[in-house]
């Protein structure tokens, strides 16, 4: 197993965000997280980042336990996040956020042969390589702050919610280019509000509420369970 | 007449160029005012005058010297007063900053054995060259040259080199920055060691432009130089380093016309008048978001 959530309980303040919450993501899957606003979904992924702290269990990825790393030596594990909001550095050309989302990374003619990569999937990027990532469009946003969490090579790669705020269109293309992603060998834990979107690429989905996982199960079960299409998606 | 207050406006407002560049550094990376900032800089000009005046070592390996004695205490500084309290509320730090700032005052004047000014040695044959309408000192040269080519090098390191982009992405967004692999501690440090590089040349100049060092030096010049800072837009380097220059000419202009009762207040009047008008300094950022 590569992540292995063990019963972890974050609060913030006096407010408790997980209450007990036990996930697990097999190398090479996608596996999505889904859930209500507030539901916990950020602060989980947060949690396996190192951003926030579980005051209870523990998280491990590849049998390494995270709970008092700092961010960057995890990112150096082979985690990467595309953060909830995109989150890109707008004071910084395109290709000075993806040079920093490839900091880890020691040797320079490493990170150029990345970026490449990167611009061969996003062209649009390419085109806009020296303008300011605060001056992009939301989409073109997102797909930098995708690019950006690729640069370090990860493992496991964790989305938060990379549809939101984007058309249909754009919806779809983001889609594609997570299975693409997977498929190339990495492995990913989606948080979506867009559930349809979400159980029709994972393998495997959890579903919390109000800091706890109601439901689990292979992601085309939880696609036909009454329940998760009552509340989730919109029947 | 005129011309010639402008060179002297410039040369002092170089040296508070270089110090308002470490307190809008650091507030642009963690949003704390730095008030044991001056007293670095205080602290730098010591050094530089020990090393002339008892080790008659060349005035630019004085400098040097100061440089590399003040940024390991700032960093220091850092690591001690502030980053225990990073997490607590944004008072906590600034206090712990003023008591930092007035701890080193004390300590130097205790070493020292009283708080009267030192002369520092003039080292630096003072030859006058004339241009025109207007004359500048050596002194005045080597303060324009020297934080000239410190402010390019910061430049240069902010704009080019992979710290430097990190440092730009740190105090952009602390946390995603963490979220790159960037390990924002050692960015802090880093600003801090930058910070207190810049205002230990800045001690030197100064101590020796005024021909004075002594232990409170970093009082009033902190505050003006921070002025500085806030007027050209907390946060932004070339901000400080207009808001530095600005602040030298006008106090410069000010008592050339007869303001010189005045003088410690200039800034200040600055200040309030910057901010009426433009209430995120001159070459502000928009307000940021916070996270
Ligand atoms: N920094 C914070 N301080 C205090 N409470 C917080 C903080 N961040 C999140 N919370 C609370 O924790 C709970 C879970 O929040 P979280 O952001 O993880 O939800 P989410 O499932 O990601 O929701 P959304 O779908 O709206 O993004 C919420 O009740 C939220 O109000
Ligand atoms: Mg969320």
């Amino acid at each position: 197993m590569l992540l292995n959530i063990d019963n972890i309980t974050v609060s913030y303040g006096g407010v408790r965000a997980l209450r007990g919450v036990s996930c697990q993501v097999e190398e090479g899957e996608i596996v999505a997280l889904i859930g209500a606003n507030g539901a916990g979904k950020s602060t989980t992924l947060k949690a396996i980042c190192g951003l926030v702290r579980p005051q209870s269990g523990t998280i491990t990825f590849d049998n390494k336990v995270l709970n008092k790393m700092p961010p960057h030596k995890i990112v150096s594990l082979g985690i990467s996040q595309v953060p909830e909001g995109r989150r890109v550095f707008t004071r910084l050309t395109v290709l000075e956020n993806l040079e920093m989302g490839g900091y880890t990374r020691k040797k320079a003619g490493e990170v150029k042969d990345s970026i490449k990569n990167i611009f061969k999937r996003f062209p649009r990027l390419e085109e806009r390589k020296n303008q300011l990532a605060g001056t992009l469009s939301g989409g073109e946003q997102q797909m930098l702050a995708i690019g950006r969490a690729l640069m370090s090579k990860p493992r496991l790669l964790l989305l938060d919610e990379p549809s939101m705020g984007l058309a249909p269109m754009l919806v779809q293309e983001i889609f594609t280019i997570i299975s693409e992603i997977n498929l190339a060998g990495t492995t990913i834990l989606l948080v979506e509000q867009n559930a349809n979107m979400a159980l029709s690429i994972a393998n495997w989905a959890y579903v919390l509420e109000t800091g706890e996982i109601v439901l689990s199960g292979p992601a085309a079960e939880l696609a036909n369970n009454p329940d998760v299409r009552k509340a989730y998606l919109g029947e | 007449m005129l011309l010639q207050q402008l060179v002297n406006g410039l040369t002092l407002g170089t040296t508070y160029a270089l110090i308002a560049l470490g307190y809008t550094m650091v507030y642009g990376i963690i949003q704390l005012i730095n008030f044991a900032h001056g007293e670095v800089y205080m602290i730098g000009a010591f050094v530089g005058l020990i090393m002339v005046a008892v080790y008659k070592v060349n005035f630019f390996l004085a400098m040097l010297v100061a440089m590399a004695v003040c940024v390991p205490l700032a960093v220091l500084i850092e690591r001690v007063a502030y980053r225990p309290l990073r997490k607590s509320t944004r008072l906590a730090p600034l206090i712990s900053a003023l008591g930092v700032s007035i701890f080193l005052q004390t300590l130097v004047t205790l070493i020292k054995g009283s708080p009267n000014p030192l002369a520092f040695p003039q080292v630096i044959q003072d030859t006058v060259y004339v241009l025109g309408p207007v004359k500048f000192s050596t002194i005045q040269v080597i303060i324009l040259v020297v934080a000239s080519l410190l402010m390019v090098f910061l430049q240069f390191i902010v704009k080019y080199t992979k710290v430097g982009k990190a440092m730009r992405a740190t105090s952009e967004d602390y946390e995603t920055a963490g979220l790159m692999g960037i390990n924002v501690n050692s960015i802090v440090s880093f600003t801090f060691a930058l910070g207190a590089a810049l205002a230990a040349a800045g001690g030197v100049l100064v101590g020796m432009y005024f021909n004075s060092v002594h232990p409170f030096m970093g009082v009033s010049v902190g505050l003006k130089s921070f002025c500085a800072a806030v007027v050209g837009g907390i946060g932004s380097i070339p901000g400080a380093m207009l808001g530095g220059i600005f602040i030298g000419i006008v106090e410069v202009l000010g008592v050339a016309a007869g303001f010189d009762t005045y003088k410690e207040a200039i800034a200040f009047g600055l200040l309030i008048l910057v901010l009426l008008f433009r209430p995120t300094g001159l070459l502000g950022l928009p307000i940021q978001r916070k996270v």
